[in-house]
């Protein structure tokens, strides 16, 4: 069979066998936890007046007294087909949360992943064009300070700053307050969405910047460019015929691989703007005790970031030769 | 020789130079690392008065008094800070070295028991970095029952595959060298080789990759504490002292949150350098970088 088909196929089984973990290791981790699911979904006072007969009901509907390898194959069975259960904080199924929640997610993670994706190439390459020069030491001190700054607490100097004090942007929430959903111009959401997009972006440059410079500097200083530039072509033209061209794909694949840090970040953003993503209703659905939440949440989570990480993996695999050798050859 | 120094002045007028890059560095490492050691035993000595309430002076801006300013129940936010500087910073020490001995057994266990252990563990290692930490975070700390061993744990057990795998590595291609396999073809036991000649190479590796821990482990902490999932609200800590000034931010009341977060940024950027120095000290490839 053709190399290439078989390397893809490998990475997909790799994807999905990672998928089927994720999703047993969230599901122990909610099921071991000491909150009762039956007792979270009646409240105390009504469970502790209801007869013994009632509770038995009511655990054998909760799956309570099933064994729990018998339960994750049913609620993955289930899962599969989109029934994702009830949620008991929404009181509607988690497949439509998930679904609403997930559009206004995404729109702020796509916006947010393409500029820092772009800035963060951008700076690199400037940066590495002239390593030591003075935007080279810019970037790499703003980079060096952004990794230890918390993510919520940016986007709570943003908000002070740019929302309080300058009163540019509106005060959490996606749509204004008093407004009916129905009059919400795309221009009011658009308002709501720059302050969290601003902040993700600010948070996710910091790396593509650091490795695309590395790798800016490597080939700055290989045979062939030292060539060129004694054959008289210009800094720009280097750059944009040798530079570009080594770089782009390895960082294309970076930003895919990053995705992870993109909702990592997302969550801590949301939380603090008020913005009703899959962030927020996962901390929600924490704190609740929602489990059929959180579980579809994180599962649904892990599938968006293996896939990112899946199309990094045959993206630089199809493209680049070398490491489509080194993966079927090195065995 | 001392004759001829005095004679060639371009040698003693670099000898003015009063300390060397090392000794700079180890100066460097020794601040950072004291100023950590006063954060902590301050926080700590500092518990009590952290959590005192005193309504005569609540919502007090920043002064020379109250450097920090107070909050709505006129507690002293330096005071409070400090502790939960402290709390943080002993929970990932705490947290960082659980995981870093995590990473090392594994990684080691990766290197040297054959491919299928080594497959399962890569596995692990590929599924601990998919899901983005926070997620897992909130997942540990749930099936915790949330608290300080909530957090703790959960910071434990997800920090470990990064470093994991640069020992896996290490131990990989130290496996390889030719001393270590002429030390085999010599008949020296395998025991004696690994605490010989892999140890004294992959200690250095480890000891910077868990003091480069510490400062992901602290903001972790932070983050998931100002979820709510980590730490309760009455202890003194900085997600919760975060969480907390969020419902005073239209009020105009700045100082609660900018002052606690520049706090902690000052505590991850000192154990960042404190890791990178001790990298400077030890690994001499990266000494003049």
């Amino acid at each position: 069979m053709n190399r290439t088909v078989v390397f893809i196929l490998k990475s997909i089984a790799k994807a999905v066998s990672l998928m089927i973990g994720v999703s047993i290791l969230a599901f122990t981790l909610v099921t071991v936890s000491p909150l009762d699911p039956v007792r979270m979904n009646v409240g105390n006072t009504a469970y502790n007046s209801m007869s013994p007969e009632k509770k038995a009901e009511l655990a054998s509907y909760w799956g309570v007294d099933t064994p729990p390898v018998e339960r994750y194959l049913h609620w993955a069975k289930e899962f599969l087909h989109g029934n994702m259960g009830i949620s008991l904080k929404y009181n509607r199924a988690v497949s439509e949360i998930i679904r609403q929640k997930f559009l206004n997610s995404m729109v702020l993670m796509l916006l947010a992943w393409l500029l820092s994706g772009v800035l963060g190439f951008c700076m690199g390459v400037l940066a590495g064009a002239r390593r030591g020069g003075l935007i080279d030491k810019l970037v790499q001190g703003y980079s060096i300070v952004l990794a230890s700054m918390p993510t919520f607490w940016i986007a709570l100097v943003f908000l002070m700053l740019f929302a309080v004090k300058l009163q540019w942007f509106p005060f959490g929430m996606s749509v204004p307050i008093g407004m009916d959903p129905a009059d919400v111009t795309i221009f009011d959401s658009l308002r709501h969405l720059i302050l969290p997009t601003i902040t993700l972006s600010v948070v996710g440059v910091a790396n593509i910047a650091l490795h695309t410079r590395e790798k800016m500097i490597d080939i700055m200083e290989s045979d062939y460019v030292l060539y060129a530039r004694a054959r008289g072509d210009s800094e720009w033209e280097i750059i944009r015929r040798h530079a570009l061209r080594n770089i782009l794909i390895p960082a294309i694949t970076l930003q895919f691989a990053s995705i992870s840090e993109i909702f990592g970040g997302s969550v801590l953003v949301e939380q603090v703007f008020s913005y009703p993503g899959l962030g927020q209703a996962a901390v929600t659905a924490g704190l609740g005790g929602d489990v059929a939440l959180l579980l579809g949440i994180s599962v649904i989570t892990a599938v968006f970031v293996f896939g990112g990480n899946l199309i990094a993996n045959i993206l630089y695999g199809v493209i680049d030769p070398r490491i489509r050798r080194g993966q079927n050859g090195g065995k | 020789m001392v004759e001829n120094r005095k004679e060639l002045i371009i040698y003693a007028s670099a000898k003015k130079k009063r300390m060397n890059n090392r000794r700079k560095t180890i100066c460097i490492f020794a601040l950072a690392v004291l100023l950590l050691a006063f954060v902590t035993v301050a926080g700590r000595s500092l518990w009590k008065e952290a959590s005192a309430a005193d309504f005569s002076r609540k919502n007090l801006g920043p002064s020379l008094q109250f450097l920090f300013g107070t909050d709505w129940m006129g507690r002293n936010m330096l005071d409070r800070t400090l502790a939960g500087l402290s709390m943080s910073i002993l929970i990932g020490l705490l947290a960082a070295t659980v995981s870093a001995f995590i990473a090392a057994f594994l990684g080691t266990m990766a290197a040297t028991m054959g491919p299928k252990v080594d497959a399962v563990i890569t596995w692990c290692i590929d599924l601990m970095l998919g899901v983005p930490h926070i997620v897992l975070l909130v997942l540990i700390s749930f099936a915790l029952g949330k608290g300080f061993w909530g957090v703790t744990i959960g910071v434990a057990v997800t920090h470990w595959p990064g470093l994991a795998r640069v020992i896996r590595g290490e131990v990989m291609q130290i496996r390889e060298a030719p001393y270590v396999k002429v030390a085999q073809k010599l008949g020296i036991s395998t025991g004696k080789i690994a605490v010989r000649h892999i140890l004294p190479h992959v200690f250095p590796q480890f000891l910077i990759g868990l003091i480069l821990l510490f400062p992901h482990a602290i903001l972790h902490e932070a983050s998931v504490t100002f979820l709510g999932f980590g730490l309760s609200p009455e202890e003194p800590a900085i997600g919760v002292i975060l969480s907390e000034s969020m419902a005073y931010l239209s009020a105009g009341r700045w100082w609660l949150a900018l002052f606690p977060g520049l706090a902690l940024v000052l505590v991850v950027s000192l154990f960042d350098l404190a890791g990178n120095s001790l990298r400077r000290i030890i690994d001499p490839s990266s000494v003049q970088k």
